[in-house]
């Protein structure tokens, strides 16, 4: 089943056309990659899918529900988080509490008064800070931080919500090769243990071939090609759009 | 071609960590020792009239309780959500001027029942709140800053032309209560302690609950905030309303201390600037910060409004300590006491780990003394 699905999607900017008629469906339970040259339109349709951006045209579906005209919080609430190109973390909460924001903001009207921090959630976060290795950092403001941390404690801040897809731009972005490691593993383990989907963004493409079941190539606004990380590393449409960049050679 | 399994992180990485001491901050003061602190506080605050029962000291206390409430209230919306607004002085006005003509029109005989319509102020500057918050708080950070002020001068034209109910420039009275001598201050102080009282237990309330943690969330990146499923603007709203009601109780508290209500006094354009000055000084968007701000800043407000209160020279002596404060101490007194006590604790404890090598198990907590744990290589 897919799970998200962006149909016939055009978004300009001035007379930038920065989505041009993209068509994509990202399958439930899969690890995606989306591939493709800086301003191919990649981070806009992560803003149109999460509702950060409005499309011009086209539609974009959640499981089934149609969120083309949904606000952040909305597609948020479906279940599809999303980290940010530009790390989005809140400086000056410490690490636990950038965690507790996102938590459970299901329990209705009072809930919302009630502690953040209840021994129920602890138990969670802590689960969730394990599991980046972002423990010892638990008290410490999170503009304290650094990049690479920074970008680890943004993907626990969507995780804790136990979203049912997650959608991670450039995730490997500035982070030294045994961190990025220890992102794949996370990510892996995430989508073999709860079964949650990911769309990635990511230019290494060693991380991106070594991990997705499936790869996206976006080229100008739209999707050039679609498939197994193998198929696509030799389509030659992908090959010319890298502008001639052999991908095996990158890849190897 | 590397594969990507769930165990391939190096073990460091992973290295298991004592749970309960990660949640902890390790150099913060312990709940009861804090609690203990607020309590003393109090307890002083309260004996301070009895020690002092001069009225010339009573009245200035009189007036930094006042000050402490909306301090404390200002901050709940400013200080936690980030937005500052230098209106608030329109619930201020609505406070004073509610308590005031429902006094009058309610033909309330002077005494202990002024009081009992102080209460009234906060709630119809509450009421006020609502739409007024609406409006504005469509607006983000800088431009809602205009805003305020724009509405605290429509407010206060209103209420100098609106004269057959307010009176206008001439003001509206209240009778005093026929109390004399040293005790006439004494339940207008213990009112305002109390609302003060009242005023910190919600702002601490909010502080520890998950709709205070989105608070600060917005503060940080609303944007952000409103993705991770957070009503921001029902947030707001809330947190405006809240300080809307304490302002307009210590202007309630105002308006039957004084005895006289007047458009530029009510929607007083300097109000805001005493306040924020005190919430900036002692800490914006903590919990003790405006509490320090207002002990210490209001008694020397009211003291130079006495001595030089024509010239309004403590205006421009306030106006100078909040530029020095903001270039000295952005983040105020409290959170930057706070930041030297902890790394001074930090660099004691790791000269301390240095001194006796951790063998035996004897060593106490062994506490990571900064940010360190992953390290990216440099990313940063
Ligand atoms: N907010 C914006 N305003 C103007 N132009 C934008 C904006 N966001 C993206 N663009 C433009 O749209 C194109 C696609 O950008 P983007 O989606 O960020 O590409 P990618 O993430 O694939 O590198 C680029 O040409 C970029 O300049
Ligand atoms: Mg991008």
């Amino acid at each position: 089943m897919n799970l998200l699905e962006v149909d016939e999607v055009t978004k300009a900017y001035g007379g930038i056309q920065a989505l041009a008629g993209c068509s994509m469906t990202f399958e439930e339970g899969k690890i995606n990659g989306l591939i493709g040259p800086n301003g191919s339109g990649k981070t806009t349709l992560f803003n149109v899918m999460t509702g950060y951006e409005r499309a011009d045209s086209g539609s974009v579906h959640v499981a089934g529900t149609d969120v083309t005209a949904a606000s952040p919080d909305q597609v948020f609430s479906l279940g599809v988080g999303r980290t940010f190109q530009l790390t989005r973390i809140f400086p000056r909460l410490t690490v636990v509490e950038n965690l507790h924001v996102a938590s459970q903001r299901d329990g209705g009207w009072m809930s919302e008064f009630s502690r953040w921090s209840s021994p129920s959630e602890k138990v969670r976060s802590k689960e969730v800070l394990d599991f980046v290795g972002l423990t010892r950092l638990a008290a410490e403001k999170a503009g304290n931080l650094s990049y690479g941390q920074q970008k680890l404690l943004e993907f626990a801040c969507i995780m804790i919500a136990r979203p049912k897809a997650m959608l991670l731009d450039e995730p490997a972005g500035g982070v030294n090769p045994s961190l990025l490691l220890h992102l794949g593993g996370r990510i892996k383990a995430l989508n073999e243990e709860e079964g949650t989907t990911f769309v990635i963004v990511e230019h290494d493409m060693e991380f991106v071939m070594g991990l997705c079941d499936k790869v996206s190539v976006m080229h100008q606004g739209r999707c050039l090609c679609a498939g197994e990380p193998e198929t696509v590393r030799s389509d030659p449409a992908v090959l010319e759009a890298y502008l001639g960049t052999d991908m095996r050679e990158v890849a190897r | 071609m590397t594969t990507l399994h769930a165990g391939t992180a190096p073990a460091e990485l992973l290295r298991p960590v004592e749970a309960e001491r990660a949640f902890r901050d390790p150099f913060e003061p312990s709940k009861r020792s804090r609690a203990t602190a607020w309590v003393a506080l109090f307890a002083l605050l309260a004996a301070f009239p009895i020690v002092f029962s001069n009225p010339a000291v009573t009245s200035i206390g009189v007036f930094t309780m006042m000050f402490l409430v909306a301090a404390i209230g200002w901050n709940i919306f400013s200080g936690y959500s980030g937005y500052v607004s230098i209106g608030h002085a329109v619930y201020y006005g609505f406070g004073q001027y509610a308590v005031a003509l429902l006094i009058e029109h309610w033909h309330v005989t002077p005494g202990a029942s002024e009081l009992a319509i102080i209460p009234l102020g906060g709630i119809v500057a509450a009421a006020v709140a609502v739409p007024v918050g609406l409006i504005l708080l469509r607006v983000r950070k800088h431009t809602f800053i205009v805003l305020t002020i724009a509405a605290m001068f429509i407010f206060q034209l209103l209420a100098f032309n609106f004269a057959g109910f307010t009176g206008g420039s001439a003001g509206t009275n209240v009778v005093s209560p026929p109390w004399t001598g040293t005790v006439f201050n004494l339940p207008f102080y213990y009112i305002g302690l109390g609302a003060a009282i009242l005023a910190l237990l919600v702002s601490w309330g909010i502080r520890r609950s998950k709709y205070g943690l989105g608070l600060l969330a917005i503060r940080d990146d609303e944007d952000r905030a409103k993705g991770l499923g957070i009503r921001v603007t029902r947030a707001k709203l809330i947190a405006y309303v809240a300080s809307a009601f304490f302002v307009g109780i210590a202007g309630g508290l105002y308006a039957t201390f004084v005895g006289a209500v007047y458009p530029q006094f009510a929607f007083d354009p300097t109000y805001d600037l005493a306040i924020a000055v005190m919430v900036f000084v002692g800490g914006l968007g903590t919990l003790p910060g405006p509490v320090l701000g207002a002990l210490v800043l209001a008694p020397i407000q009211q003291y130079f409004y006495i001595q030089f209160g024509a010239s309004t020279l403590y205006l421009i002596i306030y106006g100078i300590l909040f530029i020095v404060i903001l270039l000295t101490l952005p983040a105020g007194v409290v959170p930057s006491i706070s930041d030297r006590y902890r790394s001074w604790m930090a660099s004691r404890q790791r000269r301390r780990e240095e001194a006796t090598p951790t063998v035996g198990g004897a060593m106490p907590v062994t506490v990571p003394a900064g940010p360190v744990g992953i390290d990216d290589g440099g990313a940063r």
